[in-house]
């Protein structure tokens, strides 16, 4: 599996797009920093980003390079290598540039800008591990979506339809169902809710690194009570790993059953 | 070497493959013909486990291919369409495999001689011709040493000369003593290379044997004829 990584990888390091990624949260570090001069609204603004557009570029790409190395994937399944090490691979590999361009991209900057000497620097390192997060998991989606559909506009349909959905769809429904049963206590399905979906909970988690919970109301108590405590934190992030293990479970027995 | 026992496959509602009997032995050239869609691909990707069976088994020297993946060590197999990463340079495509299959013995540095690939080692796939990625193709097939051979219309897109070689290069490897499984459509390649066909039709075997016993069988004087006969007896 490690041998398909490398070449999975190797081969989108080569890839413009993987620069033009890079460059782009490049430029958004520098930019924001300048124009903000401050580093805390700088991470705030960049999760505002990062918490839509991280998904977006992760469900895209993951769909777009597998169904561009089609042609790859079988050359390799001739090849005395297993199934599942093929798909795995190269869902890391993609996964992992991803996550480097974002990483490597945005902490130049803020590096540059003197992060380490800052208080915000845990607010920010928080935020560059819950982007990655997000990569892995939105990836591994992706992956899922584009191996039970060999139609290619079929499959990006679906992407976007999932990215849609947990972007922006979810929130919707969230605050209508909110509204509706008002007269009854919420904290726990309020909680629960925002525990099932990942984008919701990366935002909630960086929100309340930032202290700015009381911007939320009762809710934000409700919160802070949860997500400050050690244990909230924990589950959290067990939440987060549990969003890429099920999808990564589901290339694993996809790609086994699969005829090319 | 091979057996294959009552395969079935359905592609949806499409059944390509109807129960399939055959078996191969060490050593030859068989020439599995058939018309389009006839399945002639799909047994050829059975066998590799790209396909994998609705019910049937297939076995390579005795051990079953469930869940196994190392017999493809043995196989070197030369897929129909030459389609490669278009990121990588020829080199580096065969250095690749190469280091997938951790085998050193190989003899690439003949093959490119052989089909007069050097000039294109430090291109890009996708600006090479089809002719050429075909050539490519073949040196990837044919670097390796393993004793079972698939060739999947291994003659297309090449032109005469490489044809010559091709057919030289699969003479030597039997000479070897290896097995190779050739699918083309073109007849007058199949009739001087194979030793034995299996005609598949319509998901099914409808002939085994060598070319002498099919125009015997079919009554008629060439090979060509032959199949022409078998074809217009199943479309009329």
């Amino acid at each position: 599996m490690l041998k398909i990584l490398k070449y999975s990888f190797y081969d989108l390091m080569r890839s413009r797009w993987s620069y033009v990624y890079f460059l782009f949260y490049l430029l958004l570090g520098v930019v924001l920093l300048f124009l903000n001069n401050d580093l805390s609204k700088a991470v705030i603004t960049l999760m505002n980003v990062i918490i839509i557009l991280v998904p977006l570029i992760g469900t895209i790409f993951g769909v777009m390079y597998y169904y561009n190395s089609r042609e790859f994937t079988e050359l390799l399944l001739a090849q005395p290598v297993k199934r599942s090490s093929i798909f795995l691979g190269q869902y890391l590999g993609v996964a992992t540039s991803l996550s480097m361009s974002l990483v490597i991209g945005l902490g130049f900057p803020f590096v540059f800008y003197g992060i380490f000497n800052s208080s915000a620097i845990w607010d920010f390192s928080l935020l560059l591990i819950t982007g990655a997060f997000l990569t892995f998991i939105f990836t591994a989606l992706a992956f899922v979506i584009a191996l039970s559909n060999e139609n290619k506009i079929k499959g990006f349909g679906y992407a976007i339809l999932l990215w849609l959905f947990m972007a922006v769809i979810y929130d919707g429904l969230f605050l209508m169902s909110l509204l509706y049963f008002e007269d009854y206590p919420l904290d726990k399905f309020s909680l629960g809710a925002t525990m099932l979906n990942p984008v919701d909970l990366s935002r909630v988690l960086i929100l309340l690194k930032l202290d700015i919970s009381a911007l939320l109301g009762y809710t934000g108590a409700v919160f802070q009570k949860f997500f400050g405590t050690n244990f909230g934190l924990i589950l959290s992030f067990v939440m987060l790993v549990c969003w890429v293990i099920i999808p990564t479970f589901f290339i694993w027995r996809i790609a086994k059953k699969k005829d090319f | 070497m091979i057996e294959i026992k009552d395969i079935h496959k359905k592609f949806g509602k499409n059944e390509v493959l109807k129960g399939i009997d055959l078996s191969i032995n060490q050593g030859g050239i068989f020439a599995i013909l058939g018309p389009n869609g006839s399945g002639k691909t799909t047994l050829i990707k059975s066998i590799l486990g790209m396909v994998l069976p609705d019910s049937g088994e297939i076995s390579i020297n005795g051990k079953s291919l469930k869940n196994s993946f190392k017999y493809r060590e043995n196989i070197d197999y030369l897929p129909q369409i030459a389609n490669f990463p278009g990121n990588l340079k020829v080199k580096e495509l065969i250095e690749m495999i190469k280091d997938l299959r951790n085998s050193k013995a190989t003899n690439d540095r003949e093959l490119i001689e052989l089909f007069k690939l050097q000039p294109f080692l430090n291109k890009k796939l996708v600006n090479l011709s089809g002719g050429t990625k075909q050539k490519v193709n073949l040196v990837l097939t044919f670097m390796f040493d393993g004793p079972l051979i698939i060739l999947d219309e291994p003659t297309s897109g090449l032109d005469p000369i490489s044809h010559l070689r091709l057919k030289n290069l699969i003479f030597a490897e039997k000479k070897k003593g290896k097995t190779i499984l050739v699918t083309s459509h073109i007849l007058s390649f199949v009739e001087e290379i194979a030793d034995e066909i299996v005609f598949l039709l319509e998901g099914k075997i409808y002939f085994k044997g060598s070319i002498t016993e099919l125009k015997l069988k079919t009554s008629q004087p060439d090979f060509e004829h032959a199949i022409a006969s078998i074809l217009s007896a199943s479309y009329a």
